[in-house]
């Protein structure tokens, strides 16, 4: 047995054999039916158990060249090995003057892995999500053919692929469109928002001038302030605009992380004074209202400065949790705010963002709504809170994102997914002996 | 699989009629039904006992133990993985027996040793090896105070529960690398039907107060917890009384 594995939030270790395969030895390591199963795994930044697979095999990310060429249409392709991080692509893309279609809130995720959970970005509302931007990938299915699909090609299989989290074959690389930018900046409009009302307002009227937005919340906020956020939103900035240092360096890519947090302390540092003293602080800092130039990482990426930030929470670690509701349940966000809040739980800075339409993956998170990210320390405590909310989700009509998930129930996942059953039965006829396995398949029962 | 916030799906009960590893499926019904496997004598108060759980919302499996037939101890486990893999196991078997017939009469001697150190080391070997086939699993084992320091009052029994409890710490470690995780729980005097009709002792608490320090040890990863917590404190003074004087204690 090899290293216990964890997801990002450091919770529920488990052990497995990882194992380092290139693209052509995929076939044969499915073949051979190891003992519990297998599943690839990326960078780890999936918060719970999606990328563990106890007892079982685990892959390492899978390296392999990057290519980028012109396809017929005038659009830019780009095909990447399945373990090619963003981070890289983003070093090597930006040189070409072009960017990924999509990027979370870290640079340092795999295309493979963005792939499997159907990542979204700041521009979800606008762009939709990683998998609407995918041509063609290569999946080993577990029979071990290497099946090469995309939304023309095997569509139904790449639709369950697409948000799958790799329970559906191995996926070796990806072809997805790049886009054209005109420099590795940012134009970023800053406002500070006192309440939900007018937050939710201005995001619904006003997002789609943008390419990118997103708001954060001080979810200690309580009463009047209840949702005081500060709304960030932007577009990639023309060469023309830049001045100073970002002139002399335009395509200037993201670099390493400054400062790294090099050990777990015995126990957390995130406590609800600390919490409440930096959302006041960060609140009254950020500016009522200022548009200015910002590189990729101060945008997109702002943890990634940290090398191993999750540490800060401590032996306990920390849990995420990702709803999203249709637009017609927009009290539900509210509701939500007021749950977290009274529960006093404390929350760094919430995540609130309008999410555009969804797409047909079986398993894809998104949908019209707004989308709402907590991050708490860990703890059993913490259940009661849950419950509450995944009540409130299911009946809103809405879902948790299973990238943050490492606490739902299966009936509850069920509830929240309705095409789960669909997914559970093409896996029935795809892997009839469970080749593929994960933690996170075993306890929601995928 | 035991989820983010410790809960675990299926729970595995080695001597499922007692009152501690009864109220332990209990405090787990909150956060949803589990499976639940009892593994006891056959009898009525095995059936009493899955009717509760099952009314609780979990689902029940039966399966008969008996803790001194050792060579059927393997196969139990792997019946009780049959359904999946076991989350929480609980070893939460023993016998108290009369404390002078515990040295002076042989029989009840060495069954009191078979019962409550050789039963545990034999269900703890096979719980290891189904966690190390499993790459997780929690094992929480039901020590006691009167094994951290064996007194004359009590020690054939004391003495029992110090060799299990050593067992089951070294367990631990060796299980660490495999993705496991075990949990020794030292209560003091604890009302249940083993100690009925006895003095309580200083301290004294009920099944529920052991099984609330069980969820919250397993959640938390702990190693080793006493229950009630100050008795830690209690327990690290009287290890370090001197012979003479610890005779003369009233304990």
């Amino acid at each position: 047995m090899s290293p216990l594995l964890t997801g990002w939030g450091r919770t529920a270790p488990t052990a497995a054999t990882l194992v380092e395969v290139s693209p052509d030895g995929v076939p044969a390591l499915l073949r051979s039916h190891p003992d519990r199963g297998v599943i690839a795994r990326g960078l780890g930044r999936s918060y719970g158990d999606a990328a563990q697979n106890a007892g079982g095999t685990v892959i390492a990310p899978i390296a392999g060249p990057t290519t980028v060429r012109d396809a017929d249409d005038g659009t830019v392709l780009v095909t990447a090995a399945a373990g090619t991080s963003l981070h890289e692509l983003m070093g090597d893309l930006l040189s070409r003057h072009l960017f990924v279609p999509v990027t979370p809130g870290t640079r340092y995720v795999t295309v493979g892995g963005a792939l499997a959970a159907d990542i979204h970005g700041k521009n979800h509302h606008r762009d939709g999500s990683f998998g609407d931007h995918v041509v063609e990938l290569e999946l080993v299915t577990p029979d071990g053919r290497v099946r090469t699909i995309g939304p023309g090609a095997d569509a139904d299989l790449f639709w369950a692929t697409v948000g799958g989290m790799g329970l559906l074959g191995v996926v070796t690389r990806v072809t997805f469109r790049a886009l054209p930018v005109e420099s590795a900046y940012v134009r970023v409009h800053t406002e500070r928002v006192p309440g939900l009302e007018a937050l939710l307002r201005t995001m619904r009227e006003h997002d789609d001038e943008f390419r990118y937005s997103v708001a954060w919340i001080d979810t200690l906020a309580r009463g009047r302030a209840l949702g005081r956020s500060v709304l960030t939103r932007g577009d990639h900035a023309p060469a023309a605009e830049l001045t100073g240092a970002a002139a002399r360096h335009p395509w200037r890519a993201p670099g390493d992380p400054r400062v790294a947090i090099p050990a777990t302390p015995p126990v957390g540092l995130v406590t609800r004074v600390g919490v409440r003293a930096f959302n006041e602080l960060w609140y009254r800092r950020a500016p009522r209202r200022r548009v200015d130039l910002q590189p990729i990482p101060a945008f997109f990426h702002p943890l990634d400065l940290v090398e191993g930030w999750n540490r800060l929470y401590g032996r306990r670690g920390l849990v995420q949790y990702q709803l999203v509701v249709p637009d017609t349940a927009e009290v539900a966000v509210e509701s939500a705010l007021r749950l977290l809040s009274d529960a006093g739980h404390p929350s760094f800075l919430a995540v609130l963002k309008r999410f555009g339409a969804g797409n047909p993956g079986l398993l894809s998170f998104p949908m019209p709504g707004w989308t709402l990210a907590l991050d708490l320390p860990g703890g059993p405590a913490l259940a009661p809170l849950f419950r509450a909310l995944d009540e409130l989700v299911v009946e809103a009509g809405g879902r948790v994102y299973l990238a943050k998930d490492s606490r739902l129930a299966p009936a509850t996942f069920d509830r929240m997914y309705d095409r789960a059953e669909e997914f559970r039965k093409l896996r029935r006829e795809l892997d009839p002996d469970g080749v593929l396995r994960s933690d996170l398949a075993r306890r929601l029962d995928l | 699989m035991l989820n983010a916030l410790g809960e675990p799906q299926s729970l595995l009960l080695l001597g499922g009629t007692s009152d501690i590893a009864l109220a332990i499926a209990e405090k787990y019904a909150a956060s949803g039904g589990l499976r639940v496997v009892l593994a006891a004598r056959p009898g009525p108060r095995r059936t009493g006992a899955a009717a509760r759980l099952t009314a609780l919302g979990h689902t029940v499996e039966e399966l008969d133990f008996e803790a001194t037939d050792t060579a059927s101890h393997p196969a139990l486990v792997a019946d009780a993985a049959r359904g999946g893999d076991i989350d929480v196991a609980v070893v939460a078997f023993g016998i108290l027996g009369d404390e002078e017939e515990a040295w002076r009469d042989h029989d009840a001697a060495v069954r009191l040793a078979e019962v409550n150190y050789v039963g545990p080391v034999s269900v703890g070997t096979a719980l290891a090896t189904q966690v190390r086939q499993q790459g997780h699993g929690t094992i929480v084992f039901l020590s006691s105070v009167a094994g951290e320091r064996v007194r004359r009052s009590n020690f054939a029994y004391g003495a029992s529960k110090a060799g299990a409890d050593g067992y089951y710490l070294g367990l631990g470690e060796a299980l660490r690398e495999h993705g496991g995780h075990v949990l020794v729980v030292r209560p003091g005097f604890v009302h249940t039907k083993m100690s009925d009709g006895r003095e309580p002792a200083p301290l004294a608490v009920g099944p529920g107060q052991v099984a609330d320090a069980v969820v919250a040890g397993v959640a938390a990863r702990k190693e080793l917890v006493w229950v009630p917590a100050p008795l830690r404190f209690v327990m690290s003074g009287l290890r370090h009384v001197p012979r003479p004087l610890f005779r003369r204690l009233p304990l």
